[in-house]
């Protein structure tokens, strides 16, 4: 098999390959400012515990109404916001700090969701909603996920300067007036919104990982936070497309094969990154002058 | 620049978990007065700035400001209050202090970088607009930090301990900005530790020690008796102290 070949066939070959390549490559570049900022804000934990929380949301919407994109969408938001502003009110009106609610929503709702799934769905709707099945993507899902990566990064754009001094100095931010709580409240919600515009494509135990990884993997490689946005969107556009190819050669299922991939890059970078990685740090240059 | 904002404390009471923190405490900070907030740990004076910025609620009594709104006053927090890992620069860092008048969303402009480079070199900072502020030692960061105030323009300035772990020459530098600004006639409250600073440079003193112990010329309220009686104060709150009886 010759090189492009290798590297295009599949996509040349096969419509729900280019649909899956350009749904992931939506979410990877969607996911990095998101992942960027969890990853400042001290969140990226938070990330998994929403993707656990949006499935007894979708797992309703499923069970009313099967396979409908719609009402898993819809119920999965539900789901998500209501966990990440429940776990924010107990840990602010109850001794139990926000990590310890958070841990406690999240299990609920797994269990939660995975028994309802289970009430009426297969062993197969189980897998597909936990692992998500990016070589099925119809049309209304590209859109869903189109149109999310589209709301983020304009809300990101509009509101960046909020998000940066609200995640570095929020109580500059309270004095001044600036608003924090709302800019908070958006964030939380293009948080969710990412995850549920995943799940379909990658499932939403996998979602995180396409938002996570290339950020964490990012921090190597920039030392602003528009060139981490950067970097994160090149890591994550990669990983999706090296993943599909992974995935499509080797016979692996393709969700996993893009977070390895992920994973992959993520270690590189730990390896070989510019800012704090461990080869360069070994070697040693020799110190400047002043 | 007009009238000079002032603070009036009517008997107020700041408190974590009903134990006070600042204890019936009364007094005015007049405008364009230049007050130093003294005592030893734990006797409330972060707490008392914290509580004029309304970052912490107010138990009892209240925090009255005259002249300016909340929103206008600049507060320096304590170094260690700040997350120096932050990946953001010099110079955005001050510009934050342009937020009242472009807010979220208006365009900073070549005027508001202009003011910010200016207050960078005012801070003796020149040169380092586009470092992450994680590279800057102690005494840069806060020259930094003087430099968003700077670029804040406030007319009522809180700071807390602005000098501490910080070296004779930038305290120096520092020092002569806080002195321009009380001789613009705006109004100044600093936590200080060091009394020899206090005494040479500060005109007036709150001594604290979670109750008020003195307030007034620097000289009087820093007498031998006075520190006597401000470092007799118990450190520790006691967990069986009954409901305070003293009238709100």
């Amino acid at each position: 098999m010759s090189l492009p070949d290798l590297l295009f066939g599949p996509f040349v070959e096969f419509g729900f390959m280019r649909r899956a390549l350009a749904g992931c490559l939506a979410l990877a570049l969607s996911g990095a400012p998101i992942g960027t900022f969890l990853i400042l804000r001290r969140m990226s934990l938070m990330g998994d515990v929403m993707a656990h929380a949006i499935l007894p949301g979708a797992a309703i919407g499923f069970l009313l109404s099967g396979f409908s994109l719609v009402a898993m969408t819809i119920g999965g938001t539900i789901a998500g916001l209501a966990v990440a502003l429940g776990a924010g009110v107990i840990a602010r009106a109850t001794p139990l700090r926000e990590d310890a609610s958070l841990a406690a929503f999240y299990l609920v709702s797994l269990a939660l969701g995975v028994a309802i799934v289970s009430t009426r769905g297969s062993n197969v709707d189980l897998l597909h909603v936990l692992f998500g099945n990016v070589l099925a993507l119809d049309d209304a899902a590209l859109y869903l996920v189109g149109g999310i990566a589209t709301v983020t990064l304009l809300s990101v754009a509009a509101v960046y300067r909020a998000l940066v001094v609200e995640c570095f100095n929020p109580a500059f931010l309270r004095a001044v007036g600036g608003g924090g709580g709302i800019v908070h409240l958006l964030f939380l919600t293009l948080v969710v919104l990412n995850l549920v515009g995943g799940f379909n494509a990658l499932g939403t135990l996998m979602v995180v990982g396409l938002i996570v990884l290339p950020a964490a993997a990012a921090t190597f490689w920039a030392e602003s936070i528009a060139g981490r946005i950067a970097a994160s969107a090149l890591l994550g556009l990669a990983a999706s497309y090296a993943g599909l190819v992974v995935s499509y050669h080797a016979g692996l299922p393709a969700s996993p094969s893009i977070i390895l991939v992920a994973g992959g890059l993520y270690v590189l970078s730990i390896l070989f990154g510019r800012f704090g990685g461990l080869v360069p740090r070994a070697l040693r240059l020799r110190h400047l002058e002043a | 620049m007009n009238e000079a904002p002032s603070i009036r404390l009517d008997n107020v009471t700041l408190a974590y978990r009903r134990h006070p923190a600042v204890h019936h405490l009364s007094g005015t900070f007049r405008p364009g007065s230049f007050t130093a907030i003294v005592g030893p740990n734990g006797a409330g004076k972060s707490t008392l700035l914290k509580g004029i910025t309304g970052e912490i609620r107010v138990e009892d009594g209240r925090i009255e400001l005259a002249g300016i709104d909340r929103r206008d006053v600049a507060y320096l927090p304590q170094a260690s209050e700040l997350d120096r890992s932050f990946p953001i620069t010099v110079a955005d860092l001050v510009a934050t202090g342009l937020w009242r008048r472009v807010g979220a969303f208006r365009r900073i402009g070549r005027e508001g970088r202009a003011e910010a480079e200016a207050a960078i070199a005012a801070v003796g900072l020149s040169g380092f607009e586009g470092r992450a502020i994680g590279t800057l030692s102690g005494g840069q960061m806060q020259r930094a930090l003087f430099a968003r105030m700077l670029v804040q323009d406030a007319r009522l300035l809180l700071l807390d301990e602005p000098f501490t772990a910080i070296d004779a020459k930038t305290t120096a530098d520092l020092l002569a900005l806080v002195h321009r600004w009380h001789g613009e006639g705006r109004t100044l409250v600093a936590v200080l530790h060091d009394f020899d600073l206090v005494r040479a440079h500060i005109p007036e003193t709150l001594l604290i020690a979670r109750e008020p112990v003195a307030w007034g010329p620097t000289a009087e309220a820093l007498s031998p008796d006075n520190l006597v009686r401000a470092r007799a104060m118990h450190e520790a709150f006691m967990d069986d102290a009954l409901a305070c009886g003293r009238a709100a």
